[in-house]
């Protein structure tokens, strides 16, 4: 009893719950949910298909947990892929033989420059010109969409370089490739953020600014970098993103991403207040939306309904973490007992 | 005159927060045609009076009579209405409207349906010509200083027709001439019936211009006075809550001495600040810290205390002046780098400015130390464990663990766990701002027992604290502080309650 109730306080808990109940209903409703096939030496089925989908969330999610934690927000993320997108695209090319303009490995990096200035840009409205984060963000959110448009010169772009695919389309193991760069990036940031110093300025800056201003924390440097990161974790999701498709759309790539991204964290048990935050929360957060999302296809609920389908678990599971809901359930069925 | 109906009366008024009572069976009148000074330090429930009088807060007991008949304004809107109107320190108009649209906001005079804006700039230059004051009343608001804002905002009120006017801090960022222009408009108006309620923590600027003083003190009544009838060193004794004999003259003679021991010395200099000053904060200030000293900073609040420890320490920028630790100059232009310089400082506001409510203990003591190693030298958590165990002890910090979450303390345990962080760091000058203020008179004890202990090892410590009491006793030499600048420093046989109280009287 008392490990469990050490357990309950643990963050992870509840969404990891949240997870198995998705996962436990598509047992009981959803038949093959569970099944695996091996076809052209690829694992198939639905459980593959949320990981090959979720990881572009994911990415953006590593980013936004931290800028989420110093008590900011980062709407531009979506927008960042669409030019990380862009911006692969154009130095790749559209060669229907498949041969880049520009080394592919050269055309990634470019890309994950452009858009960790972006972040820079980010960073600097937030932590230098002292903008409300949802404001500085939003003017790339806005403009971001035009620069890959740019670009592309308005066009989709199509890719044939082969190589290119494996970042979105590839297995290791049976297991979508994506999935191991979003195992890497997080197990960097990991590492970065709680075996140096940088998670608890972090947080010590969500939690009182000026607190840390005052303890000879620079606030304005963990700030600068943090929106820095988000920016470089969206370039990476961007990558992947155009890879899937093998084209750039600056319209529709990473279209609504940040909301996901947002949702994945809150989900995840960081809380928009600024203050602790949960990596690995994060991470199941975006499983819930994924899980959610390919269980409402698979159980068949028409299109249209979804999201209001996706609306409710979110906010079941939103309901659960709080404490004081929790305590609260739990006296009306304590006093359900007592009487009966 | 004393036989005069008072405008307003306020009779036992009494309002209990949750833990604290604000205001127990507080009496208060006001006369037409009188500025009336509202005076008590902090917590005294100055500010819980006029919410109350505003519609802010309602009372929990007592009766409101203005003109005789009892009211219950329920809003700051509903106080207006009856004819008392506020001006607050932070001016509540639209800096980007005009002076006049700012003046009839919300009432603009119309013609044919639409707003007479000819109408509106006449009428607002008229008003303004009677708090003699000529300016173009089409600009925008935030085009003219505070000062100017500031009689727009009287303006406005006076228009809405006032019985009472309120001034909270009025002059807090005025400059001297500034403030003789507002009071001139103040007598102006006195003369012509108003009843005006004054509030600064200014002394001297209250006896400028008020007629009558009502002193309060922890929520209680202290007494009414006129003006003239209350030597300044009274008022002191009375916000403070002393009879002038009650002072016990007994300083912490081990302090006292020592004191002159480290003076005999070639006593070594930690901190040396010359000329430093900030416009509107505080007046240019000489100081200097010998190490092993504690430097008390004497003053009633808003005498300037914060700010020439915000000063010293990079919080505010400096406009003039230079620092010197050690000897050296040190450039010191953010918390940052007066922490690099070998600085610590404790604020004042524990919970904004201080504690990490949601970091454990062990991450508060260590934050800050680690701010100093950089982000990349990380203490291991063991490392932060003994650090922060051994500080818990030490300090004897009340925690189950150095895991709990710091908002779990007590306040006097969230001190001595900031205290900590600054220890862990091993400054060579500490800067403790009210440090003993809401915490219980046992930890206050701890507190200032640890403060001697500190300057005994070697320590320079700046202490302040609005109880002249613990500033004699932790002191080994006091700065007096007055009106937002250093007035005198006392040393040896002077420093004791009644001698600081007579400094800041000003010999009166």
């Amino acid at each position: 009893m008392t490990s469990w109730r050490s357990l309950s306080r643990t963050k992870i808990v509840w969404p990891l719950i949240a997870l198995g109940a998705l996962l436990l209903l598509n047992l009981f409703f959803t038949p093959h949910f569970f099944r695996l096939e091996i076809k052209q030496g690829h694992l198939y089925g639905n459980l593959i298909d949320i990981l090959k989908n979720v990881a572009p969330i994911m990415l953006l999610s590593i980013g936004m947990t931290l800028v989420i934690a110093t008590h900011g927000i980062d709407i531009s993320v979506g927008s960042v892929v669409a030019v990380s997108a862009g911006a692969v695209a154009i130095l790749i090319g559209g060669d229907l033989a498949g041969h880049p303009k520009y080394p592919i490995a050269v055309a990634m990096i470019a890309a994950l420059l452009v858009c960790t200035a972006a972040g820079m840009w980010n960073g600097m409205l937030v932590s230098r010109v002292r903008m409300q984060p949802i404001i500085a963000t939003l003017i790339l959110f806005v403009a971001g969409r035009g620069i890959a448009m740019v670009f592309t010169n308005a066009m989709v772009i199509w890719l044939y370089a082969k190589p290119f695919a494996i970042l979105g389309q590839g297995y290791v193991l049976g297991i979508p490739f994506s999935i191991y760069i979003v195992a890497f990036v997080l197990l960097l940031t990991f590492i970065f953020t709680r075996r140096t110093a940088v998670g608890m300025f972090i947080e010590a800056v969500g939690i009182n600014p000026t607190a840390a201003r005052f303890s000879g924390i620079n606030a304005k440097n963990i700030l600068f970098w943090v929106y820095t990161f988000s920016g470089l974790c969206a370039g990476i999701s961007g990558l992947i993103v155009c890879s899937t498709v093998m084209s750039a759309d600056g319209n529709n790539a990473g279209n609504l991403y940040e909301l996901d991204a947002i949702l994945a964290v809150v989900l995840g048990g960081t809380s928009l207040n600024g203050g602790k935050f949960y990596l690995f929360g994060s991470i199941v957060g975006a499983l819930i939306i994924q899980t959610l999302t390919t269980s409402i296809y698979a159980i068949g609920i028409p299109a249209d309904v979804s999201p209001v389908v996706k609306a409710f678990v979110v906010w079941a599971v939103c309901l659960m973490q709080s404490e004081r809901f929790r305590t609260r359930i739990v006296r009306v069925f304590v006093r359900k007992g007592l009487s009966a | 005159m004393p036989e005069e109906m008072p405008v307003l009366s306020m009779k036992r008024i009494t309002k209990v927060f949750p833990g604290v009572k604000a205001l127990s069976a507080v009496d208060f009148r006001l006369f037409k045609g009188e500025v009336h000074a509202i005076m008590g330090q902090n917590g005294a429930g100055k500010s819980t009076l006029i919410k109350v009088l505003t519609g802010v807060h309602e009372q929990d007991s007592g009766e409101i009579l203005l003109e005789g008949k009892p009211i219950r304004p329920d809003s700051p809107l509903a106080a207006q209405k009856l004819g008392i109107s506020t001006v607050y320190q932070e001016i509540n108009l639209c800096p980007n409207l005009s002076v006049a649209e700012n003046i009839f906001a919300g009432r603009q005079p119309t013609r044919f349906g639409g707003i007479d804006w000819k109408e509106m700039t006449r009428r607002s230059e008229e008003l303004l010509k009677r708090l003699n004051l000529v300016i173009d009343v089409t600009q925008i608001l935030s085009s003219y200083s505070i000062a100017i804002q500031q009689l727009v905002a009287i303006a406005r009120v006076l228009d809405i027709s006032s019985k009472i006017l309120i001034l909270d801090e009025p002059t807090s960022s005025l400059d001297e001439t500034e403030v003789e222009q507002l009071f001139k408009v103040i007598r102006f108006l006195r003369d012509e019936g108003l009843a005006i309620i004054f509030i600064t923590h200014f002394l001297d600027q209250t006896y400028q211009i008020s007629d009558r003083i009502t002193v309060l003190k922890n929520g209680e009544f202290v007494g009414e006075f006129r003006t003239e009838m209350l030597p300044k060193l009274d008022l002191i004794a009375k916000m403070l809550g002393k009879e002038l004999s009650e002072f016990s003259y007994a300083a912490d003679n081990d302090q006292r001495k020592r004191a002159f021991a480290i003076a005999g010395k070639d006593a070594k200099n930690v901190l040396n600040v010359k000329d430093l000053g900030l416009r509107g904060s505080i007046a240019p200030f000489d100081l200097n810290l010998n190490e092993g000293e504690v430097l008390g900073l004497a003053g009633l609040l808003g005498s300037g205390r914060t700010e020439m420890a915000r000063l010293i320490f990079g919080i505010d920028g400096a406009n003039q002046g230079e620092i010197q630790v050690k000897g050296k100059k040190a450039a010191i232009n953010s918390p940052r780098s007066a922490m690099m310089a070998g600085m610590g400082f404790c604020s004042e506001d524990r919970k904004s400015e201080g504690v990490f409510a949601d970091l454990t203990v062990r991450e508060n003591i260590i934050l800050a130390l680690q701010a100093r190693n950089g982000v990349f030298k990380y203490i291991t958590t063991r490392k932060q464990l003994e650090i922060a165990d051994e500080m818990i002890k030490s300090l004897a910090i009340m925690t189950p663990s150095a895991n709990n979450r710091a908002s779990q303390l007590s306040g006097g345990n969230q001190q001595k766990v900031m205290l900590a962080r600054w220890l862990a760091t091993s400054p060579i000058i500490l800067i403790l701002d009210e440090p003993t203020r809401g915490i219980d008179v046992g930890a206050k004890l701890e507190i200032m027992e640890l403060i001697l202990n500190l300057s005994r090892q070697g320590m320079g410590v700046m202490f302040i604290s609005s109880e002249f009491e613990e500033v004699v006793r932790c002191s080994s030499r006091i700065a007096v502080l007055k009106d937002k600048a250093k007035i005198a420093e006392l040393n040896g046989e002077d420093m004791n309650e009644s001698s600081i109280m007579r400094t800041i009287a000003g010999g009166n």
